[in-house]
């Protein structure tokens, strides 16, 4: 069986990396009771201060989720925290490169 | 590395001497130590440190009407505090061969001011001496065991600023002998790794929001030798789960900004709070007053409070107007204030929502509906971040054509929430 590559496929995010950014989208929804559809979620707005507008308080929550949900544990000293929550799409990418489960 | 108090009192003098010659601090620094080096160095040369709840562009600007000469002591590289800034001084100072002596500070010297929102837009001090403080501190480390000879480390989850933070991790290090931690750990997987890195006996000083989530985290906990929570009650289960998980005794406090702390209890053995030697609560017109020990006047509880005794209350949750988010306090009339001083906003109401609409962790934030024609949720969003604390922005800000107000003008709370409920179900047409 072999696979077809056509040569006019998209090289940008493989489909599994745009179910995670969904799947995310909808795990913080879910979790902090926003009023917004995931899908309407810019995948790469900010989640912290101005765009998504959430605060430290929703970070903690969205790091307990993504702890429970993909065996992640996000650290404060790590140098690519500010980056991680730069928008949904980092947050995703992060998870997925860590992700234990 | 641990920092002895030598270095301690070199690091204060220098700091004393570039703070200028103002007589208020805005001590801005997040890195506890600093923060603590900023406090005893406003101390010796006679200042007052001035501490807001949130720096706001709104709240800096009340603040320098409220005390022009205000300088802003900070250790960010990117302070955006609308202040004249001092930097604090990076390096630690030399040590000199004559060690700088500890120095005395009267009772009766203006240490900090604390500000609470107000209701009518302007934030109301709260002065607080030196030795108001200490006293307080001092009943609490009795009450947590903490007034002995042995020294132990203090690690905190909450920013020294905050009322709750000054005393029961900068000011309990300083008046009882006690190590600090300068970290202030937020991810559960921090705080477990600065609590194993600080040397027994060590203790935590935290929220039911940091507590709750290291528990569910799954983070493998350090042994600790005693977990503090305040800014709001922890439930009956979650007391007795942190209890087990640490193996080891949970002590609550309750107080306020204008109060300071007053009360604690051990919940897995009790609902009730005991009150601190001299301070009693009496009740005036339906309202929860308390003076006495080391509350400098007698002061209106913004929760409801049911005496048991002397010296015992229950805690009945917070009157309808106060915000609590947390430990983030404001009251809707202040929001309210806030909300109809924006350009283009015709009325507005912040609300309850309820708890049916709490997150995940139980986080209830508040609600509003707002008459603007001319501006989108959008921009009101925008106008108000410039003015409260962001965990006070509306969830959600509902653009409505009228607010439900009775003949008399009053806005019932319950009528909030059905034309909110009812414009939520309709996909959020008017």
């Amino acid at each position: 069986m072999s696979e077809k590559v056509s040569p006019l496929r998209q090289p940008a995010a493989p489909a599994s990396a745009t179910t995670l950014v969904r799947e995310v989208a909808g795990l913080i929804v879910a979790a902090l009771n926003l009023d917004v559809a995931p899908a309407d979620i810019d995948p790469d707005a900010p989640l912290y201060g101005e765009g998504l507008g959430l605060d430290s308080i929703d970070i903690l929550e969205i790091a307990l989720v993504v702890s429970k949900q993909y065996g992640v544990q996000l650290r404060a000293d790590s140098e690519e925290n500010e980056r991680i929550f730069g928008s949904l799409r980092q947050l995703a990418d992060y998870i997925a490169a860590h992700r234990t489960k | 590395m641990p920092i002895l108090a030598t270095q301690f009192l070199a690091d204060l003098t220098r700091v004393a001497q570039v703070l200028g010659g103002g007589g208020h601090v805005l001590n801005a620094c997040a890195d506890r130590y600093q923060f603590t080096v900023g406090l005893a160095a406003s101390l010796v040369s006679g200042k007052v440190s001035l501490l807001p709840s949130t720096h706001t562009p709104e709240v800096i600007r009340q603040l320098t009407a409220f005390a022009p000469d205000v300088v802003c002591l900070t250790d960010a590289v990117d302070c955006d505090i609308d202040l004249p800034r001092v930097p604090f001084p990076g390096g630690g100072a030399a040590l000199t061969a004559n060690p700088a002596p500890v120095p005395a500070i009267d009772t009766a010297q203006l240490a900090a001011c604390v500000f609470t929102s107000g209701s009518t837009g302007t934030p109301v001090p709260h002065r607080k001496t030196w030795g108001r403080l200490l006293a307080c501190v001092r009943e609490e480390a009795n009450r947590l065991g903490l007034s002995g000879s042995s020294s132990c480390t203090i690690v905190a989850t909450v920013p020294p600023q905050h009322m709750y933070g000054l005393e029961s991790s900068v000011l309990l290090a300083l008046a009882c002998g006690h190590a600090l931690c300068a970290e202030r750990p937020f991810y559960p997987a921090d705080i477990a790794g600065v609590l194993a890195a600080v040397p027994r006996p060590r203790i935590l000083i935290s929220t039911p929001i940091h507590l709750r989530a290291l528990l569910e985290s799954g983070t493998a906990l350090p042994p600790a030798d005693l977990i503090v929570s305040s800014t709001a009650p922890l439930t009956a289960q979650l007391a007795a789960e942190v209890e087990q998980r640490f193996n080891t005794r949970l002590l609550e406090i309750y107080g306020s900004t204008e109060t300071g702390q007053i009360s604690a209890r051990r919940p897995t053995h009790t609902p009730e709070w005991r009150l601190w030697p001299g301070v009693t609560l009496s009740v005036r017109d339906g309202e929860t007053w308390a003076q006495g020990g080391h509350i400098e006047q007698p002061t209106r509880m913004c929760d409801v409070l049911e005496m048991t005794g002397e010296e015992t209350f229950l805690l009945h949750g917070r009157v309808a107007d106060l915000v609590n988010i947390a430990g983030k306090r404001s009251s809707l009339a202040y929001l309210n204030h806030q909300l109809n001083s924006i350009p283009g906003v015709l009325d507005g109401a912040f609300f309850h929502f309820g708890d049916s609409r709490a997150s995940h962790a139980g986080v209830a934030r508040v609600a509003a509906c707002v008459v603007a024609p001319q501006l989108d949720a959008a921009r009101v969003v925008q106008e108000l971040r410039r003015r409260i604390d962001p965990a006070f922005l509306p969830r959600p800000l509902l653009l409505v054509e009228r607010l439900p107000r009775t003949s008399t003008g009053k806005l019932p709370q319950e009528a909030l929430r059905s034309l909110a409920a009812a414009h939520l179900q309709s996909g959020g047409l008017p």
